[in-house]
């Protein structure tokens, strides 16, 4: 084989790239270390006075002379809401996904990847507004209000005073803002399942549904997690949107006991308190201090989603040997 | 070689001054941006002054920014603002952190008690501690007799009541529950007064805006909004008892200034301890109780504030001064309420005492054209020594 001069390359410069690209990685690591710190350091007052009773308490008390803070509606409210958009969006993401990877024909398919692909790119701040005033009240008048009516009494979770503004309509909200980005990603992976499965599958006389059973939901499990995964860390974090239709109750009241009363959850609360707080104060500490909260169950929620992806693919590895 | 070292030297020296007083004389001459930042509520009137004032003075440019009355303080905390704007007076924490604060009340506010019940028209009679039952969720239902005992001949129904209140901090939740605290012992000791309090029922949005939406779109919600929203959404809403117990009162411009025209002679001076100032429940027969001011907070020395030179803190001067002057005649027509002749003369005297580094500031002096001549100097004295030495300017390699 002829030998390949290369120009200008030397040792010296091959070092100095190694040094920029790992600074480069760093700044990943550095920024996440500086968040946590900050998020720490921030908040040490809140965990000072109040302890660990700041995650279980649920007194929220900012008037001067009776600071108590605790977070826990806040907490139950985020896994509340962003559980109900998981719940509704994912069966539904995974069947846009499936129609457009397998079942579609080729014009659909190329024209709805499109939209779906557009909805995943729309602001949070849209759907908010559009949940706010549009679908707020068909919900309120035709799905809550009856429902409240005839079931209200007897059903803890439907209790309450249809608002409009409460868990239900920003779950509602909720799932459809993550039902794009799953869907798409989601679309990706069953895409990129080799067709020489599917070909199997169709040889052994598998109908379609066996075909997804046997060939395509296997080989994309693990890419399928990450996206449900990429859509729950949405859900989880989202602000705009949640703070616009969750009805921003505060203290007891704001534990999500009821589908049609109003909650809170820990992005809404900071969003709506932060700028009107002062610095140096409890309520402040605390907002920050939720923050932490925050942060902490969003690196959880990724860490678990990553060691789950990792078994579901050395699973797979291991059926493929076998 | 050596000489080049020197030459170069001799460059830097006079570079630095030169650039120094380039940066002088733009900054000194004629134009003066003006910050500030703070208050939301203020800001449509602030917007207006802005507008106004660039008209009379077109060299005077004011930036505001209203990031909220508590980001405003926190920034005058920090000194990078020339004036904050709130609608809370200084807290005794925040007075500790920014001592030497002038407050300046430059508008007011009257705050609705806002309804939407169908076929009821406005001007609902409450009173004080029927309000503070509402929004405390002891009078559940429109029906309640407290209510209907107030309201002869009013048909109400039996439907609950829907509570929207701020979820955002805000000056608007610190004046309504300064009224409520005033006239109910159980709002003060289960609930308190603050710009963010720990409401027992209801349904929280964001700002007037939002609690006004909720009023608007939602059958049998009540909720309290500010004097300007509640009028622009044509809402009907309450007349609250005044405090001689004697009328129930229609918030209006014209009540809201009785009410603070009242309040004016109690007031402190603009140095002094203002956190505990509330002009709510004033007496008189047509005084609007449900009512606030709102504030600039400005530093009495202004020296202090990073980057202000006397010219500028000159010019704030004058702005503010016009704003609670001439400024005051575009408040009506925003629905805003004009400030009566006893706060203004606080707001002068105050104004007058404001120093720079511990002068008074008074006329600008004219720092241009020197500048641009000593510039001129040391931009005609590197040309003279880099021919003199030959410099070149570009390395050898």
């Amino acid at each position: 084989m002829e030998s390949v001069k290369l120009k200008g390359g030397s040792a010296s410069l091959d070092k100095v790239f190694k040094i920029g690209v790992t600074i480069a990685a760093m700044y990943v690591l550095v920024v996440v270390v500086l968040i946590a710190v900050q998020l720490g350091s921030g908040s040490y007052q809140i965990w000072a006075k109040e302890g660990i009773s700041f995650l279980t308490g649920s007194d929220w008390n900012a008037v001067h002379g009776r600071e108590s803070f605790g977070a826990a509606p806040y907490i139950a409210g985020t896994f509340v809401t962003a559980g109900l958009a998981m719940l509704i969006g994912l069966p539904v993401s995974i069947g846009i996904a499936m129609f457009l990877s397998e079942l579609a024909p080729k014009f659909l398919r190329t024209a709805l990847s499109f939209v779906v692909e557009l909805l995943a790119a729309v602001p949070s701040v849209i759907y908010g507004l559009w949940g706010l005033f549009i679908l707020r009240d068909y919900l309120r008048n035709w799905i809550e209000a009856p429902i409240s009516s005839t079931l209200g009494n007897n059903v803890w979770f439907l209790s309450g005073t249809p608002f409009g503004l409460d868990v239900f309509t920003a779950s509602i909200v909720l799932a459809i803002m993550i039902i794009p980005t799953i869907a798409s990603i989601s679309r990706e992976i069953m895409i990129a399942v080799p067709n020489s499965q599917r070909e199997a599958a169709y040889m052994l006389g598998a109908t379609k549904w066996e075909v997804f059973k046997m060939a395509v939901i296997p080989y994309s499990k693990s890419g399928l997690v990450g996206a449900s995964i990429l859509g729950l860390g949405r859900a989880v974090g989202e602000t705009m949107a949640v703070t616009m239709l969750i009805g921003n109750a505060t203290g007891p009241s704001a534990f999500p006991s009821s589908l049609f009363s109003p909650g809170q959850t820990m992005s809404s609360i900071i969003a709506n308190e932060f700028a009107e707080a002062s610095q140096g104060t409890l309520h402040m500490a605390a907002l920050i201090g939720i923050g932490l909260i925050l942060f902490v169950i969003a690196l959880s929620i990724n860490v678990v989603a990553q060691l789950l992806v990792s078994k579901v693919v050395k699973a797979h590895e291991g059926a493929i040997i076998a | 070689m050596k000489t080049t070292l020197l030459a170069a030297a001799f460059m830097l020296l006079l570079i630095v001054p030169a650039s120094t007083l380039h940066a002088n004389a733009q900054t000194s001459g004629q134009s003066y941006s003006i910050t500030g930042a703070g208050s939301t509520f203020i800001f449509p009137l602030m917007d207006t002054w802005r507008v106004q004032y660039n008209n009379l003075h077109s060299n005077i440019k004011l930036n505001y920014q209203s990031i909220g009355s508590g980001a405003g303080i926190n920034l005058l905390e920090k000194k990078t603002v020339d004036f904050a704007a709130s609608d809370a007076p200084l807290q005794p924490d925040e007075e500790a952190k920014a001592p030497g604060v002038l407050t300046i009340p430059d508008s007011l506010g009257g705050i609705t008690i806002s309804y939407n019940i169908p076929g009821v028209a406005k001007g609902l009679k409450l009173t004080g501690p029927v309000i503070a039952k509402i929004f405390m969720g002891t009078i559940t239902t429109w029906n309640d007799p407290a209510i209907t005992q107030l309201n002869p001949g009013i048909n109400l129904p039996n439907q609950k009541i829907l509570i929207a209140h701020r979820a955002d901090g805000s000056g608007t939740t610190y004046a309504f529950t300064d009224y409520l605290s005033k006239v109910s012992t159980d709002w003060k000791n289960q609930v308190g007064q603050g710009k963010v309090v720990p409401w027992p029922v209801g349904t929280g949005a964001q700002g007037n805006a939002g609690v006004a939406d909720i009023v608007k779109t939602t059958p049998y919600a009540c909720g309290y909004v500010e004097l300007a929203y509640a009028y622009q959404n044509n809402f009907t809403y309450a007349y609250v008892q005044n405090a001689d117990g004697n009328a129930y009162v229609e918030p209006t411009i014209a009540s809201v200034a009785a009410d603070a025209a009242q309040a004016g002679s109690n007031l402190p001076p603009a140095d002094g301890d203002w956190s505990k100032v509330s002009i709510v429940n004033q007496p008189g027969a047509n005084s609007y109780p449900i009512s606030t001011l709102t504030y600039i907070m400005v530093y009495k020395d202004m020296g202090q504030i990073s980057g202000e030179t006397p010219g500028r803190a000159a010019q704030v001067v004058d702005f503010l001064n016009w704003i609670i002057g001439d400024g005051q005649q575009y408040a009506t027509s925003l629905l805003y309420v004009p400030l009566p002749d006893s706060i203004k003369k606080i707001d002068q005297q105050g104004l007058a005492e404001i120093q720079f580094n511990g002068s008074a500031v008074s006329a600008v002096p004219e720092f241009g054209p020197v500048a641009a001549l000593v510039l001129a100097v040391a931009v005609g004295s590197i040309i003279l020594v880099s021919s003199r030495t030959g410099l070149k300017l570009a390395p050898k390699l």
